[in-house]
């Protein structure tokens, strides 16, 4: 529905990867100068300037394919293989994460110091190089610009865009399970305790007024919750206290990532027919999207002298083997092989249509949105 | 007292959306419909008064030009002097049916040529008055729409200039008085209200500011407007004069929704907070002021309730959808 949700999608889902591959790599033993390569490697080509440029155009999000395959090519971005299995595995924990903080902000606008939050994280990791560490701040002047003025309402609709685009994912996750902060049936522990968001006051008080104005009674009725005051609102700033802890790392050395992939929910089988209704995954308009990320982003060959190494997210080989054998068929990521379509039909349109357009910029309303894509397409 | 009925069961789950739930009472035919939007669907079902469903459909946004296809915003019956409507909004326009959903009626696409880049284009906010229909649109205009006794001849008799952000809810006073000053009241993203007195031409009679808190829904009794904000209040106004009577910090997150049972003065409030309350609206015979009363607060258990209307109009029964729910709740007092 907002039109300005994708970069705070991207940004968060990108810092949960970060998480969760910086864990992975002190659990396997990766060589510390090799892992600090890996991340950052990643981190540059997210907050590679041309990227975000196209990430911050206002659009609709992309389909859940689409992003998939982004945070594909990002994982590969450097020396680092993953197996299919772990990385729907590295998926399902990032997007389940981001979730749940969406879920559990407790103001719309709150979203935006989860972002921060990942952002002062990502600057750590980086701090050794000063060129990364300009882009994220950079980056981070963006976000302040585009939403630092934005209303309630229009976080309101971000947040409500943000929902649906989670709507019925209810992977269990460990570490959620173990904290209580999830229930055995996927859905998350939703809190009636607590501060209140700030801004808001603690239910349970009805006053009446005058028609002056003036309160003639107070009425105190039991509201059911627990609720305290607000201590204090969390800073905007590029740096500050966020106070909102969520968004930040929650995983460690002794608090390993493990997915349930058993008893996911029926409502899969609705969500599956919504990403049916647009069957063909090459959609103009997503390609057109990939592409011009994708151009940003080089495949690193695992050669020369730095040899690659594959990263598991799981404990053992033999679990991840297991787990890509046992993964329920709803629930497989279809990747998009941009560079190997065996739509033979589509080729050749696009070939047609490349023989009679040329190259241009074109802005999102525009109707031959295949150009730049060809373009691009001339390159692979 | 409350206590849990057998859910109705839905073929998916609930939108993130406030306003999601729409009931049409058939005490005629002992029958319940409820209108859920999912996502790019909503789904239509009549339940028997034990919930059990007797049928069901399901409803697409009409396609359009576009990547994915549209979302539906709202949906909701309206109920006219001679005939129901099911009014559908989307991010293409307004697709409006026969009560059970099965003939549309009357399409209206919105026209995205004023929206700036960043804005998205969706029509949003439902509600009858008189012969009239009135639907919210994302610029903060409201189109009215006058509906004749029966056939497909639906005109859109006017736009209301009054609100500068997306319109959010939209109610009508229920008792159709003959000199009713103020019979329509629209609210918008800012939380700002405006207050209209319906006819060939409609006026604006107040407008009540809402210093940036969105108001996400909106009711209207008796000549009281009641409003739920984003931060979790309830205030009552005059609707005439936009003079406020009551404030109630009655959730700890933002209102998604406001029910009214207009024969007996009772007003229901939802919150992403999982809580439902019950209010009691009345008027101080000596005094005038309206006044309120906590009758009944219900948790629905880690559930960002998105959908709330009561079932009868005594306000006995109610029912409740939440965001990722495949299914429609129901409490009746006991």
């Amino acid at each position: 529905m907002s039109l300005r949700t994708l970069p705070l999608l991207f940004l968060n889902l990108g810092g949960e990867m970060l998480y969760i591959l910086d864990q992975r790599l002190r659990a396997q033993n990766i060589p510390a100068d090799k892992a600090r390569k890996v991340l950052n490697d990643i981190i540059s080509t997210m907050f590679n300037r041309k990227f975000m440029e196209e990430l911050f155009k206002p659009q609709e999000l992309y389909s859940k394919k689409a992003l998939r395959t982004v945070y594909d090519r990002l994982a590969h971005a450097s020396i680092m293989r993953l197996n299919q299995a772990s990385m729907d595995k590295l998926y399902d924990l990032m997007t389940m994460a981001f979730k749940y903080q969406v879920l559990l902000c407790p103001r719309p606008k709150d979203v935006l110091l989860v972002t921060f939050n990942h952002l002062d994280a990502i600057k750590g990791f980086i701090q050794d190089s000063p060129a990364i560490l300009q882009q994220v701040e950079e980056t981070f002047q963006q976000l302040t610009d585009r939403y630092g003025g934005l209303s309630d309402g229009e976080f309101q609709l971000i947040r409500q865009t943000l929902l649906i685009f989670f709507q019925d994912l209810h992977i269990r996750v460990s570490i959620f399970l173990k904290d209580k902060v999830q229930n055995s049936n996927g859905r998350f522990v939703l809190p009636v305790s607590g501060p209140v968001p700030w801004g808001t006051e603690v239910p349970g008080l009805i006053r009446i007024f005058t028609d002056k104005g003036k309160e003639v009674k107070k009425v105190e009725f039991k509201h059911g919750g627990h609720y305290v005051t607000a201590p204090k609102e969390g800073s905007f700033e590029l740096y500050g206290d966020r106070v909102l802890k969520l968004g930040t790392n929650m995983y460690s050395m002794n608090r390993p990532v493990e997915t349930h992939m058993s008893g996911a929910s029926k409502n899969l089988a609705s969500r599956t027919q919504q990403e049916i209704i647009a069957p063909n995954p090459l959609a103009k308009e997503e390609l057109n999207f990939l592409a011009r990320l994708m151009g940003g982003m080089e495949i690193k060959k695992p050669s020369g002298p730095e040899p690659g190494f594959r990263l598991n997210l799981f404990t053992t080989d033999e679990e991840e083997e297991q787990a890509a054998l046992t993964r329920p068929e709803e629930l497989s990521y279809e990747v998009i092989n941009i560079q190997a379509t065996q739509d033979r039909q589509r080729n050749d349109e696009l070939a047609r249509i490349m023989g009679e357009f040329e190259v241009m910029e074109q802005p999102k309303q525009s109707a031959s949105k295949g150009d730049d894509l060809l373009a691009m397409m001339d390159g692979f | 007292m409350f206590r849990r009925e057998r859910p109705i069961p839905l073929r998916g789950s609930a939108a993130p959306l406030c306003n999601n739930l729409s009931v049409l009472q058939v005490p005629s035919r002992n029958l319940t419909h409820f209108g859920v939007v999912h996502g790019p669907s909503a789904q239509l079902l009549s339940a028997a008064p034990e919930g059990v469903p007797l049928a069901q459909r399901q409803l697409h946004a009409k396609e359009g030009a576009g990547v994915s296809p549209p979302l539906i915003t709202q949906v909701h019956w309206c109920v006219l002097p001679f005939r129901v409507l099911l009014v559908l909004t989307s991010h293409r326009g307004i697709q409006m049916y026969e009560s059970d959903g099965s003939v549309m009626v009357y399409w209206h696409a919105l026209d995205s040529g004023e929206a700036s880049p960043v804005q998205a284009v969706f029509a949003r906010g439902i509600a009858s008055s008189g012969h009239f229909i009135c639907v919210g649109t994302w610029s903060g205009r409201v189109l009215v729409f006058d509906i004749p006794a029966k056939g497909p001849n639906i005109v859109l008799s006017e736009e209301l200039a009054g609100h500068q952000t997306s319109v959010t809810d939209i109610a009508t006073e229920p008792a159709q008085g003959q000199d009713c000053m103020a019979d329509v009241v629209t609210a918008d993203n800012s939380g700002l209200l405006c207050v209209w007195r319906s006819g060939p031409k409609f006026k604006l009679v107040t407008q009540i500011p809402g210093f940036g808190v969105p108001c996400p829904s909106v009711q209207l009794w008796h000549g009281t407007v009641a409003a739920g904000y984003g931060d979790g209040q309830v205030r009552l106004y005059e609707a005439g004069t936009g003079t406020l009577h009551v404030q109630i910090s009655a959730h700890a997150r933002a209102i998604c929704a406001l029910d009214l049972a207009p024969e007996v003065g009772k007003l229901l409030s939802a919150a992403e907070d999982t809580f439902v309350h019950i209010w009691k609206l009345s008027r101080s015979p000596e005094s005038g002021r309206t006044e309120v009363e906590h009758c009944h607060g219900e948790c629905v258990p880690d559930t960002q309730v998105c959908g709330a209307r009561f079932c009868d109009p005594s306000g006995s029964s109610f029912a409740v959808t939440g965001y990722d729910l495949a299914e429609i709740l129901r409490f009746s007092s006991v």
